[in-house]
């Protein structure tokens, strides 16, 4: 039984847009699944609809095997959502806001007390819990937001552009916190402009385009498609006394730094034993970019990179 | 439409419990503005209208002006404070984005519906009582019947409570929450015989104040209170109910086709 399941999904929506054509997706228990894709191409109209914040123009949505629209409770139950937005009450504290989420699942208040302090502990914010939301920091915030769609320990956890506009340090450790709940049998489905992000953390990768999805695999195959690499070494002697390498695409960058492109059946010793045979000394090296970035890009056919710095 | 008997009834109870208390904290939270304003206004129409203005008047269906406009004054509280609370706070969620909260969750439509509707009725009735304290200082309250009384006010909290809500799911910005209040409810309210007996309108006037669904449920209570109505008891009563059940399928009707919620 997989843990979530869209069969023929379709959305326009008044107005005659079409976010979504005929998309089926599979997501098995246990999977750390990354949903890719550029603005607009319909992510954040999947989510909706699972999250039953969309109504689908057709299809249909199962969550662990229960379909959300003949048995919600049960869909709902095991499915939490962490939105791109903040969507919480701003003029409740931390403490009401997850506890009265618990309650609306139905959870005693007994019981979501004390789920409130092992959330709230695990994410940094029982120190805040008294604290109106409106006077959290960014971070903070999306962490509530975390812990708010914890509080029925859903078994699917959807995110939405989880660390859009966090700090590099804050990233990361709610990198590692995704890994963990993974770890403890939570599957995560993520969508991120942050192509290093879904690189990291995900296992299975989709990618979706104009409303299709088209690609669904996992990240060792998906990355296998990339034919060539870009390496920045830094070299001892200047750029000017450097050899001919015939084989090899390479562009000078600045006095003892240049960029060389390996391909297919090329490998980093080939290019290693080219330079050492002329006395050429490689001080460091460093993978030009983002590889996964640069199958998004390709696959996708467009020339604009997608924004890897900063949600838009 | 929602099954008749909940699948999760236990859960059920505990989200409606939830929501139901969130919105009684949110108004006691905010008692400035939503217990004391209107203590203010209804203690002014007590010293303007009943004592100063009122002891010119004379005997109204043969009551002191004062005893005579003071159920009004109650009933027009609980109307105007059961309405305003359910639209302020279900817009409110909505512009917020927070209603996604409950939309996200299992909670089912009828106990969303219940839950706000709970929070109008808490704040009508709270400042009804309010307001039914200040009066029993200008006015000798006695209650002829405490059944029609109390049945009255509940029915016309949890009426009002719809109607604000309906005027929530509706609401697209904030404009659209101050007209109904503005250009429907007050008038209706003023005409609705809070401060004089229709049997003092020419015929036509009376005529056209039958309309008024307000007129029933002020008069209905004012009965409940001194024992005299212009109007018929069952008349009062069928017609409450009747919008009650009306203004409580189209709300599921709306939350069911996620008018306003659902994209």
């Amino acid at each position: 039984m997989n843990a979530l399941s869209l069969r023929q999904l379709n959305k326009t929506y008044p107005g005659g847009v079409t976010a979504l054509k005929d998309v089926d997706l599979d997501v098995p228990p246990g999977d750390f699944f990354g949903l890719l894709g550029p603005n607009g191409a319909g992510k954040t109209t999947i989510i909706g609809i699972v999250a039953s914040l969309v109504r689908p123009t057709s299809g249909s949505v199962s969550v662990f095997g229960h379909d959300i629209g003949r048995n919600p409770w049960e869909a709902k139950s095991n499915l939490g959502l962490v939105p791109q937005e903040f969507n919480f009450n701003q003029f409740e504290t931390v403490s009401q806001i997850v506890l009265n989420q618990a309650g609306y699942y139905g959870i005693d208040r007994r019981t979501a007390r004390e789920r409130a302090e092992r959330y709230l502990r695990e994410l940094d914010l029982w120190g805040k819990r008294d604290a109106s939301s409106r006077s959290l920091s960014g971070g903070m915030k999306r962490r509530l937001m975390i812990a708010r769609a914890l509080i029925h320990e859903p078994r699917l956890l959807i995110l939405d552009e989880p660390t859009a506009g966090v700090d590099i340090e804050l990233r990361r450790s709610m990198w590692d916190f995704l890994r963990q709940m993974n770890e403890r049998g939570t599957t995560i489905i993520l969508t991120t402009h942050y192509l290093e992000e879904a690189e990291s953390l995900c296992r299975n990768i989709g990618i979706i385009d104009g409303g299709q999805i088209v690609e669904n695999t996992d990240v060792r195959t998906l990355l296998s498609k990339l034919k060539s690499q870009s390496f920045l070494l830094d070299i001892s002697a200047p750029v000017s006394q450097l050899p001919e390498l015939p084989d090899f695409y390479v562009v000078p960058i600045d006095e003892r730094t240049i960029e060389v492109e390996i391909h297919g059946e090329q490998t980093l010793t080939d290019l290693f034993t080219h330079l050492n045979g002329s006395g050429v000394t490689v001080t460091s090296m460093k993978n030009k970019s983002n590889r996964l970035e640069e199958l998004f890009v390709r696959m996708l056919g467009k020339h604009e990179t997608p924004a890897v710095t900063e949600e838009a | 439409m929602a099954a008749l008997y909940p699948a999760y009834p236990r859960q059920t109870l505990t989200a409606l419990r939830t929501l139901a208390w969130k919105e009684t904290q949110r108004y006691l939270r905010i008692w400035v503005q939503t217990l004391v304003p209107p203590a203010i206004t209804m203690t002014l129409y007590f010293i303007i209208f009943g004592n100063l203005i009122g002891s010119r008047v004379g005997p109204m269906d043969g009551y002191s002006f004062m005893e005579f406009i003071a159920p009004g004054i109650i009933m027009m509280a609980v109307i105007t404070n059961s309405y305003t609370n359910v639209v302020s706070s279900f817009f409110g969620a909505k512009f917020q984005r927070h209603i996604e909260e409950l939309l996200v969750s299992p909670t089912p439509n009828y106990v969303i519906l219940a839950g706000y509707v709970a929070g109008g009725v808490g704040r009508g009735l709270f400042t009804g009582l309010i307001v039914t304290i200040i009066a029993s200082f200008f006015a000798d309250l006695s209650i002829h019947s405490v059944p029609v009384t109390v049945s009255v006010v509940f029915l016309t909290a949890v009426l009002f409570s719809i109607g604000g809500f309906l005027n929530g799911m509706f609401a697209k910005k904030f404009d659209d929450i101050a007209i109904v209040p503005t250009f429907i409810l007050t008038p209706l309210t003023y005409l609705g015989g809070v401060f004089y007996s229709v049997s003092l309108l020419p015929d036509f006037w009376q005529g056209l104040s039958l309309a008024n669904p307000i007129l029933y449920m002020v008069n209905a209570f004012r009965y409940g209170i001194l024992g005299s109505s212009d109007i018929p008891l069952g008349i009062a009563y069928t017609l409450v109910l009747a919008f009650i059940v009306a203004g409580t399928w189209l709300s599921l009707w709306l939350l069911q086709r996620g008018t306003g919620l659902r994209s």
